[in-house]
């Protein structure tokens, strides 16, 4: 399947660190979801940071439909591409919708303001993420999941054809978390969105996800299938750790720490 | 799904234009009030044909009404900006040094005798904007942890480098002439009296292009006040816009120090006073915080000159005793800020 968005031999460093990432590649077809794992500090916050315009890689290119990510209109580039962030601190009681209807802003022309469709599209969004039923309250008054789904919903909301998510199921619990894999399954088979999603999550990347990405300080550790990755050799290597283990049963794999 | 959409009913652009009218026959109502009311009685029946009426009228209460309302549009409307560039709802150019900074450039200048002009603009005006910038930068700078602005540490600067303005002030008001120091004394309590329509036009030309240019940023500081990675996703340019919002804080504080003096509170309580009412979207609380501003300083300014039977009070005592409590009890709210 031919890829729209592609990052080549990625490098960024810090100021005065050493290199967070480096020589990363990787390329996502349309309709794909795609997961970078590894260890805290492995550089996946980096990589996905890059990938999202926000910082500038030291070497190598991001192509969005072969065109380079800083060559775009930054906010054309909004209409293709979204980023949830790992923490969204708003300091402002903003009603939820208004965060939401934040995302359409790629949307509506320079001195214009959103309009009902836009509405439309927000109060879309939030259902789909199943927190329609918080559009009206504060976003300082959710607790961290809420946060979460509100946030994702602003994202959608943008109406992406790829959605780059930094540990979106960290605050969620089990059913949110549940709901937030089938809302990513259901708009990957409806509107052919792509995502590329930062996880500690293993138990989710096995069944759902067609290739992963696994980075050990800065580097690609292994990139393939899940069942090519989700390996205990591999995941022991990966997170310093002799005692995970991994096993596919069915296309499912199962990781758990052998104590 | 059906509930939410009948509760969300309204688009923004019905909202913004009845904020706008509201807030507009407010400050029709407070201009007429601040231009009635007064220790000297002006009959206006008679005011064409009467010279004192028409010199009480046109030289000093039309004046004083008019720097009230553009000073208070300044302070308001950067007072919003910058809560929401820094992400702090207790940002104010009071708070953050800004109006500090804005009058120990115009203490130098007072000091030094300046009054020459810069291409028609008034030297003390270039010497006030210079201070506010710098306050601007090393609040900033102090206040920067990497990448991050940490908004504890922006009030503490702020704090800090309005300390240091005002002992640099004290310092100049020792080795000064008596005048001189009377004319800076008068700029730190902030007074709005002006003699003739001539420096009002010389404020509001450079006021205005600043106001509007401001106004032009609503839609990127609202992005930038949800959160400035999201904003930078969506298309903001959020150095740029930075630099921009500094600048034009800085120019606005800086003629409006110069004019009116470092009038306190106003940027800090309009601000919230416009969310709570008309909520908190920028691009209402921006515009609706420039009226509501000058409604709110040409009222106190009202009452300055009439609460005392026998002489007038600074409007900067009556903004500092109403906005003193105000700010207390909004620091009791703060539950509903998340950042503090």
């Amino acid at each position: 399947m031919s890829s729209f968005f592609e990052a080549r031999r990625l490098a960024y460093s810090y100021p005065g660190g050493p290199l967070a990432v480096r020589d990363v590649s990787l390329s996502v077809p349309q309709a794909s979801m795609s997961a970078i794992i590894g260890a805290n500090g492995s550089g996946k916050s980096t990589l996905i940071r890059m990938l999202a315009g926000l910082l500038h890689p030291d070497s190598g290119e991001i192509l969005l439909d072969g065109v380079r990510l800083k060559d775009w209109d930054p906010r054309a580039r909004a209409r293709e591409i979204a980023y949830m962030p790992q923490v969204t601190s708003t300091a402002f009681p903003f009603r939820v919708i208004d965060v939401v209807l934040s995302g359409r802003t790629p949307h509506v022309s320079r001195f214009e303001l959103e309009g009902s469709r836009d509405y439309e599209r927000a109060m879309e969004a939030l259902e789909s993420t199943g927190a329609v039923h918080l559009a009206e309250r504060r976003i300082t008054s959710l607790s961290g999941g809420e946060k979460q789904m509100v946030v994702l919903a602003r994202a959608l909301a943008q109406e992406p054809r790829l959605l780059l998510l930094d540990e979106p199921s960290a605050a969620l619990d089990l059913k949110h978390r549940a709901g937030l894999m089938r809302t990513l399954a259901r708009l990957r088979e409806q509107r052919g969105l792509s995502v590329i999603m930062v996880t500690h999550d293993l138990q989710l990347t096995g069944s759902l996800f067609d290739e992963i990405l696994a980075l050990s300080a800065g580097n690609v550790a292994a990139h393939g299938r899940p069942d090519e990755v989700l390996r205990s050799e591999i995941l022991g290597a990966i997170y310093d750790e002799p005692n995970v283990r991994a096993q596919r049963m069915g296309n499912q794999t199962l990781v758990w720490i052998d104590a | 799904m059906k509930a939410g959409r009948e509760v969300t009913a309204g688009p923004l652009r019905l909202k913004l234009i009845r904020t706008l009218t509201i807030l507009i026959v407010l400050l029709v109502a407070a201009v007429a009030l601040g231009l009635i009311v007064g220790r000297q009685h002006i009959d206006f029946s008679n005011l064409l044909s009467d010279p004192i009426a028409r010199t009480l009228f046109f030289r000093l209460r039309l004046p004083r009404v008019l720097v009230g309302l553009l000073t208070g549009a300044s302070l308001a409307l950067t007072g919003a900006a910058l809560q929401a560039l820094f992400r702090n709802p207790l940002a104010d150019p009071y708070i953050l040094g800004v109006s500090g900074g804005g009058v120990l450039g115009a203490s130098v200048a007072i000091a030094l005798g300046w009054t020459m002009r810069v291409i028609g603009v008034p030297l003390l005006y270039i010497a006030s904007f210079g201070g506010a910038m710098l306050a601007v930068l090393l609040v900033k700078r102090i206040a920067r942890a990497g990448a991050i602005v940490v908004p504890g540490a922006l009030l503490l600067s702020g704090v800090v480098v309005n300390l240091v303005c005002a002992a640099a002030v004290l310092a100049i008001q020792y080795v000064v002439d008596p005048n001189s120091a009377l004319r800076i004394l008068r700029w730190i309590i902030g007074s709005l009296d002006a003699v003739g329509l001539e420096p009002v036009g010389r404020m509001f030309l450079v006021l205005a292009p600043a106001w509007i240019a401001l106004l032009f940023f609503s839609r990127q500081l609202h992005l930038l006040a949800i959160d400035e990675e999201t904003a930078a996703t969506l298309g903001v340019n959020v150095r740029r816009c930075e630099t921009a919002v500094h600048l034009l804080c800085s120019v606005i504080v800086g003629v409006a120090v110069a004019t009116g003096g470092a009038i306190g509170f106003v940027g800090l309580i309009v601000p919230h006073a416009v969310r709570l009412i008309f909520g908190e979207d920028l691009r209402i609380v921006l515009p609706g915080s420039l009226l509501m501003g000058a409604v709110f300083l040409v009222l106190a300014d009202a009452l300055a000159r009439t609460l005392l039977p026998t002489s007038e009070l600074p409007v900067g005592a009556v903004t500092g005793l109403l906005g003193g409590p105000m700010f207390l009890w909004l620091l009791r709210r703060r539950q509903h800020y998340s950042v503090m």
